[in-house]
């Protein structure tokens, strides 16, 4: 599976991992010389091809990452990488910057400063649903799916995230924790090897939220993707996830690695400390629920 | 247009027998066909009164006619074919002029809505365009095609090319950026998210301006025909007009709104079946 670089982050910056890449190299040979290694892409015009992109296995790399709107700093100097079949959750204030990381990783931002590779498979569950209205359901998830029987394959994923009833509905008749299901089908439909979730279980209820959690578990041991799954619940985070990341201040402030095996139980005591340390970094003191 | 009442939602008139009355399922049908009913009671008094009228000598025949005379005469003029024949001949320059009309209005408005430099070169002429009173241009149609069918099938098109070209781009601005982004992530080609995202997302402004179009096409024929015309319903009325046949004048204009009647009403349909989408959650 071919993992490339899709978009060229500052101009015509953009490279990519060349181990996860068949065809970095014939664009490398392209290369004029500006880069260090065979991990630049030909239109790079910083050679900032990072080093363990080349020891391969990565579904996203950033690198020196910054974005401002309006000379507002919000992303300064991020450093992630994801590798492939790892799941890592987001956690960070609303406004610190969450949804315009994962914007940059998925190839729709072209303002950001700083060397962005994401596997070009990279799929995303937005904060809202944002299936278009005037298709059916069922035509959402197949949209732009090739192979031989699209609705099929669209309805056999609604039917994982319970919806196979309202396949032929319009989607303005479903409920928001309804659309956000039929996102996440969406997504997770194409099998991606990068998965970007943005508070993908942000409107569900606390019952389907753990079918949820199952089911995007599930759906990550079967194809492995690499998941980046931004959330605000810091339990969510630490059942769910590999690595959690704190961003704050525009940067990655804190990481937690999770190594307890799955399924998690959210007492379970090696659980207590993270989540006292990722609520103190996230600047809440350890007594409410959040 | 008054809204009719086939349009309204099913709950409308429930809600119109007010008067504190539990909103019963049943009792909607009736009152739907009553309230139909009472809007024909003024339209039907009018006719009766302008025949009554014209009966009785009060309405001079030669300035109005009785709706009886031009009855008769549309009797007549159906059955020796002439009234088939300018129906016929009017309604391929409109068709001919709407076609061109359209497909350059929606073309623009996609290059238009579709790229910086088609929105910086395009829009202004045509927005200049705009404000040129289109009736004004006749004398240079003239000039530039004759007196054949080209200047008025010309007329008709730029009539129907500004209203749907205003609109339809409007309606692609109006696309939310949001599903252009899914579009991107979706990896649709160019093609498809014109397809796709483009122009499903632009249609409910794309039908206004097709609801315009229609309107301002009709218009433009019948000043074209005006005009200079040696046959179709601009003709008939003119040379009617020559021989005082007041009630083949009177004729004319009711086939003229007819026939923007049936066009409109087409393209309710068409709304209706294109946007089912939004009648959906309307109706939810
Ligand atoms: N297109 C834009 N133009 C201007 N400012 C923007 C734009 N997009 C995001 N911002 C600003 O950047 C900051 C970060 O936004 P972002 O959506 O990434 O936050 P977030 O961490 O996802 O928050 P939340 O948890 O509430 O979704 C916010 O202050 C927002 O106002
Ligand atoms: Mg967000």
């Amino acid at each position: 599976m071919a993992a490339r670089f899709r978009h060229p982050v500052n101009g015509a910056a953009a490279a990519r991992p060349a181990a996860v890449d068949g065809t970095a190299d014939q664009s490398a040979a392209l290369d004029g010389g500006a880069s260090r290694a065979t991990a630049v892409d030909a239109t790079a015009d910083r050679p900032a091809a990072p080093e363990a992109a080349a020891s391969g296995g990565a579904a996203a790399e950033v690198r020196g990452l910054s974005r401002a709107f309006d000379g507002r700093p919000v992303l300064a100097d991020v450093d992630l990488r994801i590798e492939s079949g790892e799941f890592v959750a987001l956690l960070g204030r609303s406004g610190s910057g969450k949804s315009t990381l994962l914007r940059v990783l998925a190839g729709l931002d072209r303002e950001a400063e700083g060397t962005v590779a994401a596997s070009d498979s990279a799929m995303v569950a937005f904060q809202e649903p944002r299936l278009l209205p005037w298709k059916r359901v069922w035509a959402n998830i197949a949209l732009g799916l090739d192979g031989t029987a699209p609705k099929e394959a669209a309805v056999a994923a609604l039917g994982e995230v319970g919806l196979a009833d309202h396949a032929d509905a319009w989607p303005l008749t479903l409920s928001g924790g309804e659309a956000q299901r039929a996102s996440l089908a969406r997504a997770l439909v194409r099998e991606p090897e990068l998965l970007l979730l943005d508070e993908p279980f942000g409107a569900l209820d606390a019952l389907t939220r753990i079918t949820m959690h199952d089911l995007v578990l599930h759906l990550w041991r079967r194809h492995l993707p690499g998941v980046l799954l931004v959330t605000h619940d810091v339990d969510e985070a630490l059942l769910l996830a590999d690595r959690v990341l704190v961003l704050a201040d525009g940067r990655i402030a804190h990481e937690e690695h999770i190594g307890l095996p799955r399924p998690r139980h959210r007492d379970a005591d090696a659980l207590l400390h993270a989540r006292d340390r990722l609520l103190a970094v996230l600047g809440v003191h350890p007594t409410g629920d959040r | 247009m008054h809204p009719p009442a086939t349009a309204a939602p099913p709950r409308a008139p429930a809600t119109e027998n007010g008067s504190g009355a539990p909103p019963r399922r049943p009792a909607v049908a009736p009152r739907r066909r009553n309230r139909l009913l009472d809007r024909w009671v003024s339209p039907i008094a009018l006719l009766v009164g302008w025949q009554l009228g014209a009966s009785l000598g009060i309405l001079p025949e030669r300035l109005l006619p009785a709706p009886s005379t031009v009855a008769a005469t549309a009797l007549g003029l159906l059955q020796d074919g002439s009234l088939v024949d300018a129906v016929g001949v009017s309604l391929q320059r409109v068709l001919t002029g709407f076609a061109i009309g359209a497909t350059a209005g929606i073309a623009l408005a996609v290059v238009v809505g579709l790229s910086r430099w088609g929105d910086n070169l395009v829009d202004p002429p045509l927005q200049m365009l705009r404000t040129v009173p289109i009736f004004g241009l006749i004398p240079l149609f003239i000039l530039w095609f004759g007196i054949g069918e080209t200047p008025k099938v010309a007329l008709v098109a730029l009539a129907v090319t500004i209203p749907l070209y205003v609109n339809t781009a409007a309606g692609i601005r109006g696309v939310d950026p949001k599903f252009r982004d899914v579009a991107h992530v979706l990896r649709l080609s160019r093609l498809g998210v014109i397809r796709h995202v483009v122009l499903p997302g632009s249609l409910p402004g794309l039908l206004v301006g097709l609801r315009l179009s229609l309107g301002s096409a009709w218009l433009a024929l019948i000043v074209a025909e005006q005009i200079n015309a040696d046959a179709g319903l601009g003709f008939m009325i003119n040379s009617a007009r020559e021989f005082l046949r007041t009630d083949i004048v009177v004729l004319g204009l009711i086939v003229y709104s007819l026939l923007g009647l049936i066009t409109d009403a087409f393209v309710r349909l068409l709304e209706r079946r294109a946007l089912v989408w939004r009648r959906a959650f309307g109706t939810r």
